[in-house]
């Protein structure tokens, strides 16, 4: 440009710059904002349609209606306590165990940005996305109750739980100023992407204290009580694996480079996993069955997910083939040696999954994949072993220990409260007619009509 | 008049309603029903649960037909149905006392 131009716009080159800045902003935030309502809705998908469905393909006929129930009812009551008071006590305030009120009934929730998580996406955007998580993961621990709970018990356990242990822990480990939270300052910096302690420890350990303190279902394990219908559960991991680039790229919280790199090793994880279980199987069981192969993916995914925005794609893999291979174990061996009725595998699945995808992460972190730890120059600090970290791969286990820890007391007095308040189990004649009939009043399948 | 019921394997279905067509023998009556005989059942796990199936699924064949046609058709049904190995199924003849057609009364082999 020749100086006289140059000179000559001077007078308004400052105003225009601003503008620039403006609308460059706003093209970020529309790219960013575009991907996060697609994600948030993914992550819903992920509990209805998809683990409703595949929870419903594994129980008998009889439950099909009611273990759907309890993932679809979630979706609505969740999103009641996350608008009241849950988000607020997630995300609210700068504490190191829970929120505060700041942000109840989604005060000062609105379209601008909230730059202490993401400051490219409307704060509504961020709320919203962070609510399906709040609600798939009490819809995973209905796996380990499945066939026997009361409807009743099952909603107040559920509005309990958020808040005795979902939000303190999601706060721990992602809030502002949390306990665990290596991004804000956390005490024991704790790697978690998108939920591997937050999500799949708490409700997997949840779970397992859920199946020992209700006990086993009526007959079992003397009564076949096989899957009624894999079709359904092929069709919902089908949706879960999909919902779960959501779950993890989403967890970018941006249109970023990063958001494709936890897609990448959440789609390796999963499919690694897939191969892992049906491997484990064949050599095992001399069959390579569908509900393992769909099984395996699953434990790969929840594996993946604390790793996802943290690991290079050969180390997903590696995630995803241990996963595969160390959750078929959990559910086929020590289930059985202990004898506990985890009905479908949430504890089997979830927790020693997620378990281990958090332990694996503090090995395989590395800040070539994420630099958002930084240090006092701006320079990108190592994560994990593979950058010579190996202190991280103890702060996993410490994050790993809280996530037991919280969800196993927690849970264990929340049964106790329900269990005063309205009796846990149905009775024996209910179990037996199925939930569908005795809690519901209706079947799943009516082949007359 | 006979009542012939023959137990078979599912997929065999289609060869004996062919057969039977072939040989003129157009109504019968279809059900899917579960049982075993000799045939032990068989081994299905879920998750490493194991579970012994010994009631499998079959198909009920039964059809009526005159007197001088039943060795026909039991010889016909049974090449149809058979494989040589263990849960072909069996075949039953039962004496039918009488028959009406509904529409327009007929009765005995004529109402076939």
């Amino acid at each position: 440009m020749p100086a006289g131009l140059l000179a000559q716009s001077s007078p308004d080159a400052s105003a225009r710059l601003a503008a620039l800045e403006a609308s460059t902003q706003a093209a970020q935030s529309a790219g960013d904002n575009a991907w996060m309502l697609v994600a948030s809705a993914l992550v819903l998908m992920m509990t209805g349609p998809g683990l409703a469905l595949f929870y419903g393909g594994l129980v008998r006929r009889k439950n099909v209606l009611a273990t759907m129930m309890q993932s679809f009812i979630l979706m609505a009551v969740v999103t009641m306590l996350w608008a009241v008071a849950g988000y607020s006590l997630a995300f609210g305030g700068s504490s190191p165990f829970i929120g505060n009120l700041h942000f109840a009934f989604l005060h000062n929730v609105g379209g601008a940005p909230n730059p202490d998580y993401a400051p490219t996406i409307p704060h509504q955007t961020f709320m919203v996305y962070q609510l399906m998580f709040a609600i798939i993961t009490p819809a995973l621990i209905s796996g380990a109750f499945a066939e026997r709970m009361k409807f009743s018990a099952m909603l107040l356990f559920t509005i309990l739980w958020s808040f005795i242990v979902y939000c303190p822990m999601a706060h721990m480990v992602w809030g502002k100023g949390g306990l665990l939270n290596a991004f804000s300052g956390g005490v024991i910096p704790c790697l978690d992407f998108a939920g591997g302690t937050v999500v799949h420890i708490t409700s997997g350990v949840s779970a397992l204290v859920c199946a020992l303190y209700l006990g086993r279902r009526l007959g079992y394990p003397a009564v076949p009580m096989k899957p009624h219908n894999l079709v359904l559960s092929f069709v919902g991991a089908c949706l879960l694996w999909v919902g779960w680039f959501g779950f993890n790229a989403g967890s970018a919280l941006a249109a970023s480079s990063l958001a494709t790199s936890a897609f990448v090793a959440t789609h390796f994880g999963a499919a690694a996993a897939a191969l892992g279980w049906v491997c484990a199987e064949w050599i095992h069981n001399g069959r390579p069955s569908v509900l393992g192969a769909i099984s395996g993916s699953v434990a790969g995914l929840v594996a993946i997910t604390p790793a996802s925005g943290f690991v290079q794609p050969f180390p997903a893999l590696f995630i995803g083939l241990a996963a595969g291979f160390f959750c078929y174990f959990m559910v086929v061996s020590v289930k059985k040696k202990f004898g506990y009725d985890d009905s479908l595998d949430a504890f089997g699945v979830h927790g020693s999954g997620g378990t281990l995808g958090a332990l694996l992460t503090g090995v395989f972190a590395t800040s070539a994949v994420n630099g958002g730890l930084k240090d006092a120059a701006g320079r990108a600090l190592p994560l994990g072993l593979v950058d010579g970290r190996a202190s991280q791969v103890l702060n996993q286990a410490i994050g790993c220990a809280i996530a037991w820890g919280l969800a196993a007391i927690g849970t264990l007095l929340i049964l106790k409260i329900c269990d005063a308040a309205v009796g846990l189990r149905v009775s024996k004649e209910q179990e037996m007619e199925g939930l569908d009939l005795s809690l519901h009043g209706e079947e799943g399948y009516i082949f007359e009509s | 008049m006979k009542k012939i019921e023959a137990i078979i394997q599912p997929f065999k279905l289609d060869e004996v309603k062919e057969a039977l067509k072939a040989i003129g023998i157009d109504g019968m009556t279809i059900t899917d029903v579960r049982g075993h005989g000799r045939q032990k059942g068989h081994k299905e796990v879920y998750r490493g649960q194991e579970y012994n199936v010994d009631l499998l699924p079959k198909v009920k064949v039964e059809l009526v037909v005159p007197d001088n046609r039943c060795q026909e058709v039991l010889h016909t049904l049974a090449a149809s149905a058979r494989t040589g190995k263990i849960g072909d199924g069996k075949i039953f003849v039962y004496e039918v006392g009488e028959a009406v057609r509904i529409r327009n009364d007929d009765r005995g082999e004529s109402a076939l």
